[in-house]
């Protein structure tokens, strides 16, 4: 039976005290009747024998203390999935969302509980199959692996929308057989960038094998709490459950983190640093450690995770604990941005920690590792060279100095760089890598094995 | 069973009502679901619970089972090449239960009760005994001997050994005769309380430096088996694979491994890779003496409080059975952080940083459990527990209270530095803020194993360094040509150190593990031909020339000899001195 109150007595930021509650449980689902008719929801976040503390999804405005009626629905937060999701976009609570989604609401196979459970680290296969983004500089450099969690640090103003979007159009998996799909959830973004991602993915046809959860800047902040957990229930689903490699992009997770921060408050907790609460890398590692593969489950869970680094500091609470959480970071740079370089990678700083065991032979190509070792060499000296230009001035550099520094131009505006409707083959990439490498002196290829040498070296045409 | 009820649940907090009969520290069970909790806070017949569990769906009025008993866990046979989480739970053993996914109310003994042993006895009827003493032992894995012993504060005189065979955990090895009079039964399982340190005899000074393979810790910065060690650095420096390679290739006989609120795919890379690497000492796996706990980021908050204390009380039962134990606690950060979410969610006044004000103390109670000992019932046996705490600043930031805590108490400090991981020296261990206060307590063993000279190379070496890094800030502005020639040999061998000593490659088979004969044979090589060149320059041999040194690449390849070859290192001493010889020649003519 459903329980229902008019009990609430304090309603404060985005929580509500409902007094007088018998038989309610933890985390349960709320559901909030105003006296428009309008329904909100809500779960318990904190109860004792008499009352429970309710965090209102949608915000509190227009709630009152005498008329709201409060029901407590007995059972947790839960997201029905099913197939049918693919090319659907949906709101913070997994309910269509218009005017992108004016289609019925799907039929769910099943209801999942959106906060999942940890995935037994003796379950867990490690992660080594190669994912193909079309980027040189992420497929090259740092590569993406199935089962990894790769999040992209960028700062306001930084094209990280259109990185998103063009990751999760030209996403795929090689080999064949394997079906691939891509969850996007977009926490407080506007609706500008929600319609160009829309469009764009209808567009180019990558809506058919996407599931998009949208809250919007002027959404209820607090929504943004359930929304990447909506999207990693459905990722979930269609992973394990439908044998599907699943690549999730969650952007913007500092506004995520941002929202939860406004419930600490609310709920006067002592707050860690910057105002933010101290349980902050628990609650992130419950939405990042959700990435992995299973062992025999076919299926694998890739993230992607966009935050914005307030003041491009990367020592912020948000990037510091996410970079102690995910393997590795991919960092937009704002130098390169400016310079006009797309998309701006900072391949030096940017690090994917299991590239290692998804590249090389039957994966990449043989020659993959030591090439990238060759390419970051040569690009850190030729940066170095560069360095000391400013100073000395070119001409005093070195023949082999310059010819580095010219290097380090080159890679910037050909291989970082590309079109963003460019999407490029990992064969494409190594040989493009290759090809740059040829204006260096052969005797510089130190990092490199002889015998690949002897295979990839460029020849040129007579 | 008396029991209570919920009153109050607050994330992995739930509070109780009607606890008349329960202590601090004391396990329950909460709700039906037989949740995993202990007690942290009393307060009249309200106990506050930290549950090792995820509480979503609990109500308030459920029941809250006492147990009378604290946190243990189970110790006997079977630990080894186990994986547990941060109660002891066997991670195999709950997936076969519940699962890929980690359910709720799974309660499976840490130990297999229903597996025989093979037990020899070692003890006869009639004498008299006490605490540690060994009853007989077990071969636990084809490394390791498991010595069953008496467990701590039983004494008495033995009326019956079981004969040699096999037998489980739950069966009678022993039965002892107590100065009252009682007899107690002893079996190969005992049960400790993990926030308690298991007895020792006495404590002794750490005298023997932990072997790790790795250059720059027991060349530079040496821990002493029984000692304490921390390696603070922010994400991306390397701690993890730091403490892969101590777990790895270190020569304690045991390792116990603790991935407390860490990251999945590094525990899965664990389990996948030791069962597969060797023990350098042994050539068998190292899996056969490893126990690995792991309780990830995304695990119950509480359990990952309780992942160390279940990694260290583990770890001292082996140092009581007379092993060299190395402890790895990934990372110590977030144990830390798991104190500051209870803390606050007992409203306790917090100290820096919104941590708890114990902090400190509860940090240095847990490196204060290491240490080479007299084992307990010994009769001169000595064991050492050695812990490597790593630690994950915010920011990088070394004025995180952690980092300050630890630092306090432990004897090594590793600094990991964000510029050279950037470089790609790797281990990134900064050679000039990084210290080790064992130096001279090791420097008996260094004299009688290494010959007299070992110390002073390093001290020398080290101060090379040190000068390097005062030359560096004039060389940037005038230039390194500009420097005087004794100047720019500084920076050449320095360089060299760095280049062809210190860094090491985990990823390559020869360079991930170097013997301490080894390391010794390279640092001399380095440094003789630090001298040699003094002398050409003396001699009036161009820096120019000297530095183009045709032996440079040989002196760089060192590193991927294999252990066998530590003579070709060796040789190459008398190479570069024929060399040099001919280069101070030619600037004679």
């Amino acid at each position: 039976m459903i329980k229902e109150y008019t009990t609430t007595v304090e309603i404060s930021g985005p929580l509500m005290l409902v007094d007088g509650v018998t038989d309610v449980s933890f985390e349960e689902l709320v559901e909030i009747e105003l006296p428009s008719g309008e329904i909100r929801h809500g779960k318990v976040l904190e109860i004792d024998s008499r009352r429970a503390l309710v965090q209102l999804f949608e915000g509190s405005s227009g709630t009152d203390l005498e008329k709201c009626r409060v029901r407590f629905l007995g059972k947790g937060v839960e997201l029905g999935v099913s197939t049918e999701m693919l090319g659907r976009v949906f709101d913070g609570q997994g309910r269509p969302r218009a005017p992108f989604d004016t289609a019925p609401p799907i039929v769910p196979e099943k209801m999942m509980n959106i906060n999942g459970a940890p995935i037994n680290p003796y379950a867990r296969d490690y992660p080594a199959e190669f994912i193909q983004t079309g980027f040189s500089s992420i497929d090259g450099i740092n590569t993406l692996v199935r089962g990894q969690k790769l999040p992209v640090f960028s700062a306001n103003g930084l094209p990280h929308g259109e990185v998103a979007a063009q990751i999760a159009r030209q996403a795929r998996v090689l080999g064949k057989g394997e079906s691939f799909a891509v969850v996007f959830a977009a926490m407080g973004i506007t609706f500008e960038e929600a319609d160009y991602f829309i469009r764009d993915f209808k567009a180019t046809g990558a809506m058919d094998r996407a599931v998009v959860f949208l809250n919007l800047a002027d959404d209820p902040a607090i929504e943004r709490i359930s929304t990447p957990r909506m999207a990693l229930t459905a990722a979930e689903y269609l992973a394990y459950e439908k044998d599907m490699h699943i690549l999730v992009i969650l952007t913007d997770m500092t506004n995520y983190c941002d929202a939860l921060r406004e419930i600490s408050a609310a709920r006067k907790e002592v707050p860690g640093r910057r105002g933010y609460p101290g349980y902050l890398y628990t609650d992130l590692a419950s939405i990042y450690e959700r990435a992995g593969r299973i062992k025999g489950r076919k299926g694998s869970i890739t993230q992607i995770p966009i935050l914005t680094m307030p003041e491009d500091d990367k020592t912020h609470p948000i990037p510091d604990l996410t970079g102690y959480i995910t393997e590795g970071q991919l960092i937009l740079n704002r130098e390169l941005h400016k310079k006009g370089i797309y998309p701006p990678m900072d391949v030096m700083e940017s690090l994917s920690r299991l590239k290692d065991k998804g590249i090389g032979k039957n994966k990449t190509r043989e020659d993959h590792a030591d090439l990238f070792n060759q390419l970051m060499a040569a690009y850190s000296a030729g940066k170095q060279a560069r360095e000391l230009s400013v100073i000395l001035g070119v001409a005093a550099l070195s023949t082999l100095d310059r010819q580095f520094m010219e290097f380090a131009e080159e890679y910037e505006k050909r291989y970082i760089s590309q079109d963003d409707h460019e999407d490029r083959g990992i064969e494409e990439t190594l040989n493009l890598g290759w090809e740059l490498l040829k204006h260096l002196p052969r005797e510089e290829m130190k990092r490199i094995r002889p015998e690949y040498l002897d295979r990839y070296w460029p020849v040129e045409k007579a | 069973m008396h029991h209570g009820r919920i009153d109050k649940i607050a994330g992995p907090l739930v509070v109780a009502t009607g606890m008349t009969e329960a202590r601090m520290y004391d396990v329950v069970y909460v709700s039906d679901y037989r949740l995993i909790g202990e007690i942290i806070e009393l307060k009249g017949d309200r106990a506050s619970i930290q549950v090792y569990e995820e509480t979503a769906g609990l109500k308030p009025g459920d029941p809250v089972y006492e147990t009378g008993l604290p946190l243990s866990v189970e110790l006997g046979p079977g630990l080894l090449t186990s994986i547990y989480d941060g109660i002891q739970r066997p991670l195999d053993k709950v997936r076969e239960q519940a699962g890929d996914w980690i359910g709720r109310g799974i309660n499976i003994p840490g130990l297999d009760h229903g597996k025989k042993w093979g037990f020899s006895p070692e003890l006869s009827p009639g004498t008299s005994v006490g605490g540690g003493e060994v009853i007989g032992s077990v071969q636990e894995t084809e490394l390791i001997l498991h010595r069953v012993m008496v467990p701590p504060g039983t004494a008495g005189e033995v009326k019956w050994v079981a004969p040699a065979g096999d037998y489980t955990i739950d069966e009678d090895v022993a039965r002892v005769k107590l100065a009252d009079g009682t007899i107690r039964n002893l079996t190969m399982l005992q049960k400790w309380p993990v926030r308690k340190p298991r007895p020792i005899a006495t404590k002794l000074a750490p005298n023997e430096p932990l072997i790790t393979g790795q250059r720059v810790v027991d060349a530079f910065f040496p821990v002493g088996k029984g000692g304490t060690a921390c390696v603070p650095g922010p994400f991306g420096s390397g701690k993890t694979v730091i403490q892969h390679q101590l777990a790895k290739w270190a020569d304690s006989e045991i390792v116990v491994y603790v991935g407390c609120g860490e990251r999945g795919n590094e525990m899965t890379d664990v389990l996948q890779e030791f069962p597969e690497l060797e023990d350098p000492k042994s050539g068998k796996p190292l899996i056969l003496k490893t126990v690995l706990v792991a309780n990830t980021s995304n695990m119950p908050v509480a359990a990952r409080e309780a992942s160390v204390y279940t990694g260290i009380t583990i770890a001292e039962y082996f140092r009581d059975m007379g092993y060299s134990v190395a402890l790895m606690a990934d990372s110590t950060s977030r144990w830390a952080e798991a104190m500051r979410e209870m803390s606050g969610r007992l409203e306790e006044m917090p100290g820096e940083e919104g941590y708890p004000a114990y902090l400190g103390t509860r940090i240095a109670e847990f490196y204060e459990r290491a240490g080479k000992v007299e084992c307990l019932g010994g009769q001169g046996r000595s064991g050492a527990l050695t812990v490597v705490g790593a630690v994950s600043p915010a920011g990088g930031d070394l004025s995180d209270p952690v980092v300050q805590a630890t630092l306090r108490v432990v004897k090594v400090f590793w600094s990991l530095q964000a510029n050279l991981a950037y470089m790609r020296h790797f281990p990134a261990i900064g050679w000039l803020d990084s210290y080790s206060l064992y130096i001279r307590n090791l420097r008996g063993y260094y004299d009688e194993t290494l010959g007299a000279g070992w110390v002073k190379m390093v001290t020398r070496s080290m101060a090379l360094l040190q000068e390097e890094a005062n030359l560096q800030e004039i060389a940037r502005l005038v230039g390194a040509e500009s420097l005087s020639p004794e100047d720019q040999l500084v920076l050449y061998t320095s360089r060299s150190i760095r280049e062809d000593f210190l860094h090491q490659n985990a990823f390559h088979p020869v360079d991930t593990y170097a013997s301490i004969e080894k390391q010794k044979a390279m640092l001399e090589v380095i440094m003789h031909t630090h001298d040699g060149m003094g002398r050409a320059l003396k001699a009036g041999v161009a820096p120019r020339d000297l530095f183009a040194f045709a032996l440079k690449e040989k002196v760089a390849g060192m590193r991927y000899l294999p252990e066998e070859h530590i003579s070709a290192i060796n040789e190459l001493k008398d190479l570069i001195t024929a060399e040099l010889d001919s280069m101070v020649e030619k600037a004679g003519l």
